[in-house]
């Protein structure tokens, strides 16, 4: 695989064509923050935290860096004033939904983000899709999707599968970057079987 | 029909259909696009029917059910050929009289010809209409000439007499350049150079490529592609396959919303004929060239107008946009090069290909050529689409073509581009109308929508309304998105009703920039734009809806309270009357009071109340909190 040479925050790195920015810059150690992405998933570009400025022949855009591949000359600029700006309210943003989830908070230490900036709506799930993904990707169980569009989305385990395949597997439930996801498995466990009560407990 | 496997033959057909229809013979055509059915058209066609018949006419005088005309305002409209005599909102009651007056004694009826508001004289031909009069129909013109539903018809009018030219004449390389030299747009919304997208399909190394017809039509109010694929199915495939031929695409795809089920009753049929007669399938026209059509029906998501959510459903998957780093025309459907086009940019390509880009290029400015339908709607007199050459000023639609604003209201902005367009002011009305111009003016051409508003309209209203829609619309899938325009519109519904806070215009030019800036696809990069658009040209109504709960133009409810003036009610009793709250008392020779508890500022006892009187104030802002509140506290004994 040929060689592509960029710039990112002023350091020169080489990387193979087809890479990411995200993945480029972390080559060479500089990190990018991101909710949504998973290396062994297909890049998703949901959450927008990773967006960073790209320049070439005078166009500067904001990208998604998880997505987004290198390209020859390319000047990248993981940092400027913009992307904090975007990230600060992403975070803020997001935090509506999950004001507990430590991954968030962290965040928003580094982005100066406030949490309490808008009204709180706990609906934990921040949409990273990292679940519905792994469990369609990796598990190919597809127990997990979204349902509706816009602001009424939601993760939901779809009974009938989730049923059958979930309770020994549950390999979805550290990647969730908040506490959703456990909450709406047990939900559907709930409802799903209530008789059925866990072998550990009895 | 005999297959048409030539020039010649295609020709031959041609020539046999036009000899079997005199022009001369009188032919009813009454417009059966989806706005006349909905005021009755089929109604009015079968008594055509019915009395034709009895009178023993049905042989002499033939009856048509023809595509949109646009003046859907005044519908259903019937025009009689070869005289072109327009009859509007023709009921069927009508029929009897149009067939014994106009069609046996040749003379008008009268009552049913269009006035001209500004001479009060009546017009009696269509093309003599102002609205139609001040219009350059290129493309919608041959939608009152065809039966939507005849491939005889569309071929009488020239029809794919391009495409006859284009794979017989042309090859793929010179369709390519012909419609380079053209300048066409897309007239989807961006704006893109046509050519460009084709080209870069072409040139990708994958063989199998795609065209696709993108019919998902989705802005609110917006409906000329409607009216194009229903009336004239015909020139929309034609245009899809030059496309094909000149990209080297053998399968196109037809992505019709099916909210319109009359166009895709009307585009299946127009293929099946096709398909029949050998204008699609196998060795088109003895060119070699294969191509086949299929629709799909799309499932009612605005978002699946975007290139790439369109593309994800047509694969039967979520219609959820993806990063569009690498062009769809390289990889769209299935990862394959598919050159989308919206349904007036197709309708385009024939008329291009046979009467040639210069042609063409004779309309419109020096960066956008030809013609583009909008479709005008709102406060304006004259409801329907409209095609213009580019360039035109806004002045001259709303104005000349659209005959102004009714009931003696001022204009206070169009809005334009659909929901991610934005408003564009009084002072704007001289703005050239074409892509770049819009949007220099902080709004869009998107693919055509004209909402036009007048004084009664609350800006920041108009702003919430749009972002509610996005709110539904946006798929969900990137943050800036879902959550920008979710808290924009927490916003919005704050001051429209009296809770809006100093620092929430910076608020809201906040949260723009980061959806603008950071969202994965053109909805969400564009969903900021009512808000924008109405800051920047009406930044003193969000002011005085926050600093004073004032709504300047009287709209947003919560802002507002009706109340009596003592000293100017007669007591006449028409507003307690009319109130359908039951909130006003009163009686006779008893000035009436409003009870504020119980209204609900539906504005009935304001446009009552006697002009003569005018004893009904309307009140915002301060006045209108005072009367609340005076009310609140100690009710006026009425009795």
């Amino acid at each position: 695989m040929s060689d592509v040479r960029l710039t990112i925050d002023g350091k020169e790195v080489t990387a193979s064509r087809g890479m990411t920015l995200l993945d480029a810059a972390q080559s060479v150690g500089i990190a990018i923050p991101t909710l949504c992405h998973h290396p062994q998933l297909e890049p998703y570009g949901g959450c927008r935290i990773c967006t960073v400025e790209a320049e070439q022949g005078g166009v500067t855009r904001l990208v998604a860096s998880c997505i987004y591949q290198v390209a020859p000359g390319l000047v990248v600029r993981t940092r400027t004033e913009k992307v904090n700006r975007i990230r600060k309210v992403l975070l803020e943003e997001m935090l509506a939904h999950a004001p507990e989830s430590e991954i968030l908070l962290n965040l928003a230490q580094d982005y100066a983000a406030d949490k309490d900036r808008f009204e709180k709506e706990p609906s934990f799930c921040i949409h990273c899709g990292l679940c519905v993904r792994y469990c369609a990707e990796l598990k190919q169980k597809h127990a997990v999707g979204f349902i509706d569009r816009g602001a009424q989305r939601e993760i939901h385990f779809i009974p009938e599968i989730a049923g059958q395949e979930c309770w020994d597997c549950k390999e979805c439930f550290p990647l969730c970057p908040t506490s959703a996801l456990q909450a709406a498995y047990v939900l559907t466990e709930a409802l799903l079987t209530p008789a059925k009560k866990p072998s550990c407990c009895s | 029909m005999c297959r048409i496997c030539s020039a010649e033959t295609l020709e031959k057909t041609r020539q046999e259909i036009r000899l079997r229809s005199d022009p001369s013979t009188p032919c009813i055509a009454v417009c059966a696009g989806a706005g006349c059915l909905a005021s009755g058209a089929a109604e009015v066609i079968a008594a055509f029917e019915v009395e034709l018949e009895s009178r023993g006419l049905t042989a002499a005088i033939t009856t048509r059910g023809t595509g949109c005309p646009g003046f859907c305002e005044r519908g259903p409209i019937v025009v009689i050929h070869p005289q072109e005599i327009c009859y509007l909102q023709v009921k069927p009651a009508d029929v009897a009289e149009i067939v014994a007056t106009t069609l046996v004694d040749k003379q008008l009826v009268e009552r049913l010809l269009y006035v001209d508001p500004a001479t009060g004289s009546k017009i009696t031909r269509e093309a003599d209409i102002p609205f139609y009069k001040n219009q350059q129909r290129n493309i919608l013109g041959a939608n009152s000439r065809i039966d939507s539903k005849s491939l005889d018809d569309y071929l009488a009018i020239d029809g794919y007499a391009a495409l006859a030219k284009a794979l017989l004449q042309m090859s793929p390389d010179q369709v390519l350049e012909e419609i380079k030299r053209s300048n066409l747009r897309g007239r989807g919304g961006g704006g893109f150079p046509v050519w460009r997208k084709w080209a870069e399909s072409r040139n990708a190394a994958d063989p199998t490529r795609y065209v696709i017809v993108n019919a998902d039509e989705g802005d609110p109010g917006a409906f000329m592609d409607r009216a194009l694929i229903e009336g004239n199915p015909h020139s929309i495939l034609e245009g899809l396959i030059i496309g094909a031929y000149a990209v080297g695409a053998h399968q196109g795809f037809i992505y019709v919303r099916q909210e319109y089920p009359l166009a895709v009753e009307n585009v299946n049929l127009a293929i099946r004929q096709a398909e029949k007669s050998g204008l699609l399938g196998n060795d088109i026209l003895g060119s070699g060239f294969d191509f086949r059509v299929q629709v799909h029906k799309g499932a009612g998501a605005f978002v699946c107008g975007e290139s790439s959510a369109l593309m994800t459903a047509l694969e039967g998957r979520a219609g959820e946009p993806r990063p569009k780093y690498i062009h769809t025309a390289v990889k769209g459907v299935w990862d394959k090069p598919s050159v989308l086009n919206n349904v007036e940019t197709w309708a385009n390509v024939p008329l291009i290909i046979h009467q040639s880009a210069d042609w063409f290029a004779q309309f419109g400015t020096a960066g956008c050529k030809g013609t583009k339908i909008f479709s005008l709607v709102g406060k304006i007199t004259n409801t329907g689409l409209v095609e213009v050459p580019m360039g035109v000023s806004l002045r001259q639609i709303v104005e000349q073509i659209g005959g102004g604003i009714p009931a003696g209201k001022r204009f206070k902005a169009v809005q334009t581009g659909g929901p991610s367009g934005g408003c564009i002011p009084a002072s704007q009305l001289d703005l050239k109308v074409d892509f770049d111009e819009l949007t220099k003016a902080g709004s869009m051409m998107g693919s055509g929508g004209m909402i036009v508003m007048d004084e009664d309209t609350c800006m920041v209203d108009i702003a919430r309304y749009f972002l509610n829609f996005l709110q539904d619309e946006s798929c969900g899938k990137c943050t800036p998105c879902r959550e920008g325009i979710r808290q924009m519109l927490k916003v919005l519904n704050d001051i429209t009703t009296g809770k809006g806070h100093e620092g929430d215009i910076e608020l809201l030019e906040d949260l723009a920039a980061t959806t603008i800036g950071a969202s994965l696809c053109a909805l969400g990069k564009s969903a900021p734009n009512p808000v924008l658009s109405t800051l920047k040209y009406f930044r003193h109504e969000y002011e005085e809806h926050i600093k004073n709960k004032n709504c300047p133009a009287y709209a947003c409810k919560s802002l507002l309270a009706f109340n009596i003036d003592a000293d100017k009610c007669k007591a006449c009793g028409t507003c307690r009357r009319s109130c359908p709250a039951a909130a006003i008392s009163g009686a006779k020779q008893q000035v009436h009071v409003v009870d504020q508890q119980k209204c609900t500022r539906c504005g009935t006892c304001f446009s009552v109340c006697p002009s003569a009187f005018g004893a009904v104030q309307r009140l915002s802002g301060a006045a209108a909190a005072s009367v609340s509140a005076t009310m609140t506290l100690a009710p006026e004994e009425t009795g």
